[in-house]
């Protein structure tokens, strides 16, 4: 007995030990990048930055317009991405029982949501930009969309099946049509995961390039004009980094820290939000 | 079998046949329940108990594979009818069920939401219906002071019972309990005992339990089931002290189930 009592402990310690390693190995990596991250990028993270349009080479300046153009272009993409990721992921939880749309846009879904981005990029290249014949910041908004959809219909579906059926049944014991039941109580009680889904969709998109190199491509100076080609910072940041201009690589540099920054708050908000929701039920 | 009768029916219930897609579940069942009385289904684990209780409001149309065969009058209109209107059935036949289901809403709003699907109260109106139907399940002292704050925030024991509130409150004339205290503690389970008790004078009530005791000390009339049939019913009293068939004897002496 005691024989058997210390194989599993010598077992349980080698398990533990390998795992801690490996654990320590992955994450190794990741603060090595965090740290040259912040060594180079904080010393470039001027007030600059955030005042002055992306320079030519040798003179002075900033990100003002590639900051502007990511945002502009996220929310769009957003805006429009989370209502019909929302929806078509309602219909495939709540409606999804019968027939075959279900099992056929789910797999679609899937594919979707694992498909490169380039390609997507590539897609909306071809519908879109090649037909107006320029690039622009609604096409890159386009391509940031078709990024959210799969992101939060797989969310908001995984969502709404948590939801215990029992509280649609005491719904529709009410007699309450289905439309309020899934208004005003599913719903209603997936909503801090379907958020957390949103955010994470969002965190996604904002450090997007290939996508947005076919669709806004890139524009030196100040433009809200969604119609014109767009600065955005995955681009900018790609375009000065592989030049030979110490200052161009210094504000990637910065451009970098400002994407992991964020999305590293992204993430953090996300996380934050579900715990609380999975605490009060 | 004949058709077990009670004195004064609400609900009689003739050749009901249950299916789970091929599985015959229920099986010519004829039953009658009785007007403003307690009555609670017993019997074993997967007798069809919970699966009769839940043809009275048609909660199995949720589910495309589930149907029912036969007759439910419920005064003298079939509930089975697929004329019945569906919403208005369930408006006269309200359920509370195993697990505590508050919607993710305020205290205020779980009990409005049903009231609103029937009724255009003024706000002043609702309020009153609310602490009516609060009062009625014997938690208006409690929350009175939070009625704005969300309904999951409750005890176990409170949120059953603002379930049972939020059924009464669209003042149905059945009410069906599925197994309401089985995921309860003691003094919980007490306080709606005593709640059945009282609601039995406005209600007819049906109950579903596991647990012999329960139905003995709150039931009026009894229906012992298994595997699908009917074995008996009969008044509470009767069927614990003299049952007619051997199976319920066994049953609730322990020697079987």
């Amino acid at each position: 007995m005691l024989n058997l009592y210390t194989r599993r402990r010598i077992i349980n310690a080698i398990g533990l030990t390998v795992s801690v390693l490996a654990m320590l190995f992955g994450l190794f990596w990741l603060c090595w990048i965090l740290i040259t991250l912040l060594n180079h990028g904080l010393p470039a993270l001027t007030p600059m930055v955030f005042d002055k349009m992306t320079p030519p080479p040798g003179s002075t300046g900033g990100l003002l317009n590639a900051i502007a153009g990511s945002l502009m272009m996220t929310v769009v993409g957003t805006l429009i991405g989370t209502p019909i990721g929302i929806l078509a992921g309602t219909y495939l939880a709540e409606f999804g029982q019968r027939g075959w749309m279900a099992p056929i846009t789910r797999f679609i879904n899937d594919v979707l949501l694992s498909a490169p981005s380039i390609v997507i990029g590539l897609f909306v290249y071809e519908v879109y930009v090649v037909h107006v014949k320029h690039f622009s910041g609604w096409a890159g908004a386009f391509a940031l969309s078709i990024l959210v959809i799969p992101i939060v219909i797989r969310t908001t579906e995984n969502m709404l099946r948590l939801v215990p059926s029992t509280l649609r049944e005491a719904a529709a014991a009410l007699g309450a049509p289905q439309w309020k039941v899934i208004n005003f109580v599913t719903l209603r009680a997936a909503r801090a995961g379907i958020i957390t889904g949103v955010l994470l969709a969002v965190a996604r998109i904002s450090g997007e390039t290939a996508p947005l190199l076919f669709t806004a491509l890139n524009n030196q100076f100040w433009s809200s004009n969604m119609d014109q080609p767009m600065a955005n910072l995955p681009v900018v940041i790609f375009q000065f980094a592989m030049s030979p201009y110490s200052d161009w690589q210094n504000l990637a540099w910065a451009g970098a820290l400002l994407i992991t920054v964020s999305v590293l708050t992204l993430n953090i908000l996300a996380r934050v939000l579900f715990r609380q929701s999975a605490t009060t039920h | 079998m004949n058709i077990e009768s009670v004195a004064n029916p609400k609900i009689i219930i003739k050749d009901l046949n249950f299916y789970y897609g091929n599985y015959r579940a229920l099986k010519d069942i004829n039953l009658s329940i009785a007007e403003k009385m307690v009555t609670a289904f017993i019997g074993p684990s997967g007798c069809g108990k919970s699966t009769l209780l839940r043809t009275f409001n048609r909660m199995y149309q949720l589910y495309p594979k589930q149907k029912a065969t036969g007759e439910i009058m419920l005064d003298g209109a079939n509930i089975l009818d697929s004329k019945q209107d569906l919403n208005m059935l369930r408006a006269k036949i309200g359920m509370v069920f195993q697990k505590p289901t508050p919607f993710p809403m305020s205290i205020y709003d779980n009990i409005a939401f049903g009231v609103k699907l029937y009724e255009n109260l003024s706000k002043h109106d609702m309020e009153a219906r609310v602490e009516w139907a609060l009062r009625k399940a014997a938690l208006w002292t409690e929350v009175k002071d939070k009625l704005k704050q969300s309904g999951t925030g409750l005890s176990g024991g409170q949120q059953q019972r603002l379930c049972i509130a939020r059924a009464i409150a669209v003042k149905p004339q059945v009410l069906l309990l599925d197994e309401p205290t089985s995921a309860l503690d003691p003094i919980s389970t007490a306080h709606i005992e005593k709640l059945i008790d009282e609601l039995k004078e406005d209600f007819t009530i049906v109950i579903v339990t596991h647990n012999m005791q329960q139905a003995a000390r709150i039931s009026d009339y009894t229906a012992y089931m298994y595997l699908g049939d009917l074995i008996e019913l009969g008044e509470t009293s009767a069927v614990f002290t003299n049952p007619k068939r051997k199976e319920t004897e066994d049953y609730i002496t322990g020697r079987f189930g």
